[in-house]
């Protein structure tokens, strides 16, 4: 009874596809486009609509820190600053050894164990400065 | 069967679970069985106990005790003692109001007591992986007997004698939605869940999904039968990885038990259920860029009418229920309209669930009969605000919901009593905040969360919340003229009156109340350069405003 495969489905299987950089190459949007006789500016139109699809290469772990009320409530802005000194990088910036690269996110549902963030599937709450550390620190050490 | 003379349910939602609760789980079954204690007790895997703030909780039956925060070296000790001597261990039992419920009142009772829990009744009770335990506590009886007793009119009736409201936010009447599908005449008809909790400060809907997903499920097959629904949709968000997870697991049981697919229980009525998993968007909460959305293309609202009940998903009548909605369909069925018409107050029936956070003492999601008062829920299950501080508002309903102060505490969370004060009770979020709390700063906040959230189909709401940003801004950071309070009331006047869809026509709702309710204090960091609870950058910075910096962008 299922139906045929959506856009935004595809485009999920197509990123799921590179899980080093969690991107969307040209060339497979454009291949996407011509099979499924789709414009390619529809095709860009989707996959720029959403937060979760990237056009540009990204890091193997995708950092989203959420800044939403609950959390901002908890000082997640001083946590963000934190992310970014410790990587050495700025919001929506990957790190030069492809491995992180940090995004700013709507409200997780973690309102309770705020200020939270997912790395990739995986989410953390009620973080500090130190947790923080830890959890980056493992991930450069490959693996949790 | 096998009969087991003590349960361990092991909390394990997303939030316990990124604390460790798998590892309990294990180091349980591995203390339990050098005790050779493996026959006589079971460890079970179960959704929240609500105590994910505080840490791993497990809840020890027949006693109904809960202990947490619990750590691994906690848990040989535990076993030798409770599971093995069976002397409780009151040192690590939860905590609840500083009181000793090692005495008699054990804390799951007090718990259900304080609470009406109906719609989470399975929830920290069975293993949400396990479709038996749900039909255990009477799960699929309800689609049953909708199957082969009702026509899909007297469920429809039982519905609108229930008059369940539509839990989502707007509080639209189910039964007369549903009416409106089963009466468009088509071959193909859709049932939509709309699993796209994004409201910030919600997370409701999680609690039923990782809880108790079956639930849900009954719900929309029901809602299939009744309105001639043949496919149903679950739209989740793309974050909600272990909801996806435990509801592929539940759609797959019920397919193997012949709940889901042709010819369900061997009649004539066929439903299967698919998720559907969204990639980033609050706008497509809204249903009709939901289904949009779901059609694959950018998660843009249509115009209507049509509405989906004539017109949705493919143009074809959808029904478009939210989570908790549609998780209180089974109990409906199963009991009837008359017996949930009997909880709630005229105009509300039945529970609600909220989630909790901010400054409170205990955060967490509760379900209460409509009725009960903010006060009550704010200092009885909330227990207060967090050390020596005084309650300064609460965000009622989310980021688009409602500014409730302290003497409007005494006002009933139901549709009537919060209309009297120009509120509702939204996706049932309560926000708390104490006297250190800047207006400015909140405000800004949710300002710039409507900016980026944005689809930008509409000018109003496009143009409208940047420009929110940056006036609330100028003030922040003590540039603000008093000119710019008659701005903000015309922008958002023109956004509630103009945008296209609800997110920008609700967007600026809390700044409209805040204009009312704390100016005093938003005239303050205008005129005398000044934030009361210095907050807001005035003071502190030389740096200057975010607009002014940049410019336009």
């Amino acid at each position: 009874m299922q139906e045929k495969k959506s856009l935004i489905e595809k485009l999920h299987d197509i990123q799921d596809n590179h899980p080093d950089q969690h991107f969307l190459p040209e060339k497979e949007i454009m291949a996407l486009s011509e099979n499924d006789r789709i414009a390619p500016s529809k095709v860009y139109g989707v996959a720029t609509f959403y937060t979760m699809f990237s056009t540009k290469p990204r890091g193997k772990h995708i950092i989203r820190i959420c800044e939403n009320q609950t959390c901002h409530m908890a000082e997640a802005e001083q946590l963000i600053e934190h992310l970014q000194d410790l990587l050495g990088i700025g919001i929506g910036e990957t790190t030069k050894d492809g491995l992180f690269t940090l995004e700013l996110s709507s409200c997780l549902g973690m309102c309770s164990v705020a200020p939270s963030m997912m790395i990739d599937e995986q989410p953390y709450g009620n973080l500090t400065t130190e947790k923080v550390n830890k959890i980056i620190h493992q991930l450069q050490g490959g693996g949790l | 069967m096998k009969f087991y003379r003590s349960h361990v349910l092991v909390a394990e939602d997303t939030k316990s679970l990124l604390i460790g609760a798998k590892r309990i789980e294990e180091a349980l079954i591995e203390s339990i069985q050098r005790f050779g204690l493996q026959d006589e007790i079971r460890v079970i895997p179960t959704g929240s106990l609500g105590y994910e703030d505080q840490g791993v909780a497990i809840a020890v039956y027949p006693e109904g005790i809960v202990y947490c925060p619990l750590t691994l070296d906690n848990i040989p000790f535990l076993v030798e003692e409770h599971l093995l001597k069976g002397r409780v261990v009151s040192k690590w039992l939860a905590p609840f109001k500083n009181q000793d419920v090692s005495r008699g009142t054990y804390e799951t009772q007090y718990i259900k007591d304080i609470q009406e829990r109906f719609v989470l009744q399975n929830v920290g009770i069975i293993n949400p992986e396990n479709i038996d335990e749900y039909i255990a506590q009477d799960g699929y009886v309800a689609l049953e007997k909708a199957l082969f007793s009702l026509k899909p009119e007297e469920i429809i009736q039982e519905v609108k004698t229930s008059e369940l409201r539509g839990r989502g936010g707007a509080g639209f009447p189910t039964g007369m939605k549903w009416d409106f599908t089963a009466k468009s005449i088509n071959e193909m008809k859709y049932v939509i869940c709309n699993a796209d909790e994004g409201e910030p400060g919600t997370f409701k809907d999680r609690e039923i999904m990782e809880g108790d997903p079956h639930k849900l499920l009954e719900g929309m097959m029901i809602a299939g039968y009744a309105t001639g629904g043949k496919i149903g949709y679950i739209y989740i968000r793309g974050e909600y990885d272990l909801s996806i997870r435990r509801l592929e697991k539940a759609i797959l049981d019920a397919r193997q038990y012949g709940l889901l697919g042709n010819n369900i229980l061997g009649t004539s009525f066929s439903f299967d259920i698919f998720v559907h998993k969204g990639a980033g968007a609050y706008v497509c909460g809204e249903e009709t860029a939901l289904i949009e959305s779901i059609e694959g293309k950018r998660g843009e609202p249509r115009k209507k009418p049509p509405y989906p009940p004539t017109a949705g998903l493919w143009m074809k009548p959808t029904v478009v229920n939210n989570v908790e909605t549609l998780a209180n369909i089974p109990l409906i069925i199963a009991k009837g309209g008359n017996w949930f018409k009997g909880i709630g107050v005229e105009g509300s029936r039945g529970t609600k669930l909220f989630s909790l956070m901010g400054d409170l003492n205990w955060k967490g999601v509760v379900e209460i009969p409509f009725g009960t008062t903010i006060g009550d829920i704010v200092n009885n299950i909330g227990q207060g605000i967090k050390g020596d501080k005084k309650l300064k508002g609460i965000i009622l309903g989310g980021s688009s919901g409602f500014l409730i102060l302290p003497p409007e505490l005494n006002t009933a969370v139901d549709f009537q009593s919060l209309a009297r004060i120009e509120a509702g009770p939204g996706s049932g979020s309560i926000v708390a905040m104490d006297e250190t709390r800047c207006i400015v700063d909140i405000l800004l906040n949710i300002a710039q969360f409507f900016r980026h959230e944005s689809c930008g189909k509409c000018t109003p709401c496009r143009v409208g919340n940047d420009q929110i940003v940056k006036i609330l801004d100028r003030i922040s950071y003590g540039e603000g003229e008093l000119e710019d309070l008659t701005t903000l009331e015309d922008l958002a006047k023109t956004m509630n009156s103009t945008s296209f869809c609800p997110l920008g026509q609700a967007a600026p709702n809390i700044l409209i109340q805040a204009l009312k309710k704390f100016r005093e204090e938003i005239l303050i960091h205008i005129q005398e350069k000044k934030c009361p609870v210095h907050v807001c950058p005035i003071e502190t910075s030389t740096v200057v405003s975010e607009s002014n910096l940049k410019g336009m962008h």
